[in-house]
């Protein structure tokens, strides 16, 4: 804007001028602005450099260096910005569990969890555990027993399952398990409860439920 | 989300710093409630201090048999710890209740005492609620608040205090370790929440200039311990009605309620009669209850759940 208004305009002059007004008059006439603009007022500081970090990580075995925005999530930094969509966005408030990525081994909502956090971490996600050519044994599980049907809630289930298989052979307890000096045996009902943080509301839990008892059998065998 | 400055503390020192020069500063644990609300802009902090990396996820035996619980210790570790399972495990079984595996693995001790209610007029930012914007109203009051409080309310709320842990924790009479610049100090964690009282904005006693290092729990008491939880699915859901109680052989028992109040509900001079005429302590112990339509099977919930645990250790 390089004309100013007049100290005292008309009618027919103020009118004018805001009819033809370009961006950076006024923010809240957002109607006239084209939608880049807007864009710009919305998120004004995203170009700050003082809301941006620096972090090192690993994912599915590749080291990494990006810079993001302070805001970004685990969860976006995986599918935003490294394009690893298999990790699914959910509710993004760590009440469905299709997020669920695991740290260090650990599972975690990736939603609920800010990327500049992990610093040095070792992430896998389900693009980490098996390719379509070589599935994970636990993958070739759940196509086997039929565990989804729109699919959606998988990565997170598969991810979830396997961190959960991990806290059992350490000896985690559940809100189930019936006296916590004993250790825990993997029951049916262990798994159902160990898994609720997973939602699938297609309601193929029973099969879900079949390939993880089977790898997990599986598992204990072979060990 | 607004955006924010993001300082990764190096020490405890650092953090407190860090804290003191900015009054809209937060400290950041596991995250799993504080991102949550951020997302929602109900927390807009200018700085995140992270103070995941400051040696705070240590639990220690302390000299006289007691056990300091750093504030960066998860939930899962902390239900997990033998110790805890052996000794307290009232606590442990109240942490298996709450939320689900993954969250347990990311939030921290420190951070479950500080949840915020879940209250959906809290949570939903075009609803009125004065716990998030005082002086706004209470949109809950007619509303929906099968969830909320009946004990410890008043006109400005009637939200309920989320967290399973701390009810245990209070049946076992743990302290608060709160450190500032200034210095240290130790609070029960009976006087660690506010409850309402006409400013619902405030939770707890915390100051913003202080962090939670640890929680400080007293030697073993012994005795039989319950975790009882009522909600409405099986897993991963907040108490409808929650107690955490412990019986000793001598006869005498303590309870602490979830899901009746702004805070963990305890009692304690009414506690004698838990054992001998649970009429009298349950009319002692929820005097001045205020029910809505929605909730007012809570009093008669939580009475049900007492007697369960009563015949429940009858037959051990």
């Amino acid at each position: 804007m390089s004309s100013k208004p007049p100290s005292n305009p008309s009618r027919r002059e103020f009118i004018k001028l805001t009819s033809t007004a370009g961006a950076g008059v006024a923010a809240t006439v957002t109607t006239q602005l084209p939608s880049a603009a807007l864009v710009e007022i919305s998120v004004p500081t995203i170009h700050e450099k003082a809301f941006h970090r620096k972090v090192n990580l690993t994912i599915n075995d590749i080291d990494l260096s990006v810079e993001l925005d302070t805001r970004t999530s685990l969860l976006d930094l995986l599918r935003e910005k490294l394009k690893l969509t298999g990790t699914k966005k959910g509710c993004d408030h760590g009440q469905c569990g299709a997020c669920t990525v695991l740290v260090n081994g650990t599972r975690i909502n990736a939603c609920l969890s800010l990327a500049v956090m992990h610093e040095g971490d070792n992430i896998t996600t389900v693009e980490g555990l098996g390719t379509p050519d070589n599935l994970h044994a636990l993958q070739d599980g759940f196509v086997e027993h039929d565990s989804y049907q729109c699919g959606y809630c998988t990565s997170g289930q598969l991810c979830s399952a396997l961190g959960m298989l991990t806290e059992a052979t350490q000896g985690m307890p559940s809100h189930i398990t019936p006296d916590l000096l004993i250790p825990v045996t993997l029951s049916r009902d262990e798994i159902k409860e160990r898994m609720s943080g997973n939602l699938c509301r297609c309601g193929a839990y029973q099969n879900i439920v079949n390939a993880i008892e089977e790898y997990a059998e599986r598992d204990r065998e072979t060990l | 989300m607004r955006p924010f400055n993001f300082i990764t503390a190096e020490s405890r020192e650092h953090a407190l710093k860090l804290v003191a020069d900015n009054k809209n500063a937060k400290f950041i644990g596991g995250g799993t409630n504080l991102l949550d609300l951020m997302k929602l802009e109900i927390e807009a902090p200018s700085l995140l201090i992270d103070i995941s990396r400051t040696d705070l996820g240590q639990i220690e035996k302390v000299d006289d048999g007691r056990i300091a619980i750093g504030a960066s210790v998860t939930n899962s570790a902390l239900a997990a710890n033998m110790d805890v399972r052996r000794d307290y495990p009232v606590l442990s079984r109240a942490l298996l209740a709450g939320a689900s595996g993954q969250l347990r693995n990311k939030a921290t001790t420190g951070g479950n005492l500080l949840q915020r209610t879940r209250c959906q007029y809290f949570y939903d930012t075009a609803q009125a609620c004065n716990k998030r914007l005082p002086g706004s109203g209470c949109s809950a009051k007619g509303g929906f608040s099968r969830q909320l409080a009946v004990l410890d309310i008043d006109d400005s709320c009637i939200a309920s205090f989320p967290s399973d842990m701390a009810v245990a924790l209070r049946v076992l009479d743990a302290e608060i370790e709160l450190v500032s610049l200034s210095g240290t100090r130790m609070v029960p964690i009976g006087d660690f929440y506010s409850g309402t009282s006409m400013q619902p904005h405030i939770d707890t006693v915390l100051k913003h200039d202080e962090l939670i290092t640890r929680i400080i729990l007293p030697r073993p008491l012994g005795g039989s311990h319950f975790y009882e939880k009522v909600r409405d699915r099986a897993s991963y859901a907040f108490a409808i009605v929650s107690a955490a109680m412990v019986f000793q052989p001598d006869g005498s028992a303590r309870v602490a309620f979830g899901g009746l109040a702004p805070k963990p509900w305890r009692v304690e001079f009414a506690e004698k009669l838990l054992t001998t005429d649970i009429d009298e302590y349950v009319r002692l112990a929820f005097s001045g209850a205020r029910a809505t339509h929605e909730n007012q099977f809570k009093i008669p919930l939580a009475k049900q759940i007492l007697k369960t645990l009563i015949s429940k250790h009858r037959e051990l």
